[in-house]
């Protein structure tokens, strides 16, 4: 069973992200914040990272370069779940490293979820 | 604001150093310099407020949007899994009013991004990312998306153009924002009573440029109107007494975007007849 981490600091989100992934057949973990969320990376090793941008401790940007400068992280897919558009944010994000990045409010659920297996393929 | 204390003052000496005893000069320069900071302060006070609630307005609307975007996403993907059948079975009934707290949502997500559009286009923010690509192809995506709604209100749409289109340079997600903004309006503004409607979608180079237009023959726009064509928040639908979708700012960041993309916008419109909208853009960098 695959294993997907979703950092996003927003319940509703996570409950209906979480819903959907559990009966898509991952397992899930969630952390609303972004150090809970490098500790879960870190500890459960997750096969798919959820990444929101704007987060409480530590911001999406922060987590997705600790990953990425990290030997035995780095090759774990970053998908950024965020609602900044901003040109550089996207620029930076994916120079940073992430592999995907999708703006929340113009994606339906089913969206997402295709993204992730097509990243996990 | 000094030097025209100083002149004010200057000019004030020269006259009443004719007709007024030195007493007297001084109190009416004093007099002069009081009512001038008055009124100065007054004036440049207006500004900074004047600046100041322009600034407001812009954060108030940009941080409304964000903060609007969040909940409207967690409604939309809560609805996504209620109307997917992921929790439970709907019924005919249940379902057909999710989809309609569903189509609402989406014009609220629609609203909420216009609104942020028009923001950073006033505020000289709205950033677009030029590249090479083919307008043939994106105006043929976006005619294919479209096709199943023109088809409902039985518009048929065709593509007219040139053979060999070059690419343009501009941004390809921004034009498609144009692209899909004048067809979609192509379609809403059709004449309901007509057999034969028709979008005829034309791309034609012209020396330097492309020229996409939308030629239709819906109910046109009021000669009266058509100064207001390309302002915020101007809608048809008072015209046609019928209820049409939309924000009414779709014109203006079309014209927003076409403009900073190095091109021109414009229409040509007759009341009953139908209208022309198109747009040009720049073949080089």
């Amino acid at each position: 069973m695959k294993k997907i981490l979703f950092v996003e600091d927003e319940p509703t989100l996570q409950k209906a992200v979480g819903e959907i992934l559990t009966q898509e057949g991952f397992r899930v973990f969630s952390a609303l914040d972004g150090e809970k969320g490098l500790e879960l990376i870190k500890k459960e090793n997750p096969d798919l990272v959820l990444l929101d941008l704007i987060l409480p401790k530590k911001d999406g940007f922060e987590v997705l370069k600790e990953i990425k400068e990290n030997e035995k992280l780095k090759d774990m897919p970053v998908i950024v779940l965020t609602n900044l558009e901003g040109i550089g944010d996207v620029e930076k994000a994916l120079s940073l490293g992430a592999t995907t990045y999708l703006i929340k409010a113009n994606y339906e659920l089913d969206d997402v979820v295709n993204k992730i297996k097509e990243t996990l393929k | 604001m000094g030097a025209i204390i100083i002149g004010a003052m200057l000019t004030t000496y020269y006259i009443g150093i004719h007709y007024f005893t030195p007493e007297m000069l001084i109190v009416v320069l004093g007099t002069t310099t009081i009512v001038l900071l008055i009124v100065g302060h007054t004036i440049v006070a207006s500004f900074e407020r004047i600046a100041q609630a322009n600034r407001m307005k812009s954060e108030f609307v940009s941080i409304v949007s964000h903060q609007l975007r969040t909940p409207l996403s967690s409604l939309r993907w809560s609805l996504d899994l209620l109307r997917g059948g992921r929790l439970g079975e709907v019924n005919k009934k249940q379902e057909e009013y999710l989809n309609i707290v569903n189509e609402s949502n989406n014009r609220m997500i629609d609203l909420v991004n216009d609104l942020l559009n028009v923001n950073r286009i006033e505020e000289g923010r709205f950033e677009i990312k030029p590249e090479m690509f083919s307008i043939e192809s994106l105006s043929e995506e976006v005619i294919e998306e479209l096709r199943p709604i023109a088809n409902k209100s039985g518009v048929v749409i065709n593509l007219y153009k040139d053979k060999n289109i070059p690419s343009t340079y501009a941004d390809p997600n921004r034009i498609r924002m144009v692209v899909e903004n004048l067809i979609d309006n192509a379609i809403k503004y059709s004449k309901k009573d007509i057999k034969d409607k028709f979008i005829n979608v034309g791309l034609k180079q012209e020396k330097d440029e492309i020229r996409f237009s939308v030629e239709d023959n819906g109910i046109g726009i009021p000669a009266i109107l058509q100064k207001q064509v390309f302002g915020k928040f101007f809608r048809g639908d008072n015209l046609i007494k019928q209820k049409v979708e939309g924000t009414g700012l779709g014109l203006f960041i079309a014209k927003g975007i076409i403009n900073l993309s190095g091109g021109e916008i414009g229409f040509k419109s007759t009341e009953g007849q139908g209208s022309t909208f198109w747009f040009t853009l720049p073949i080089k960098k």
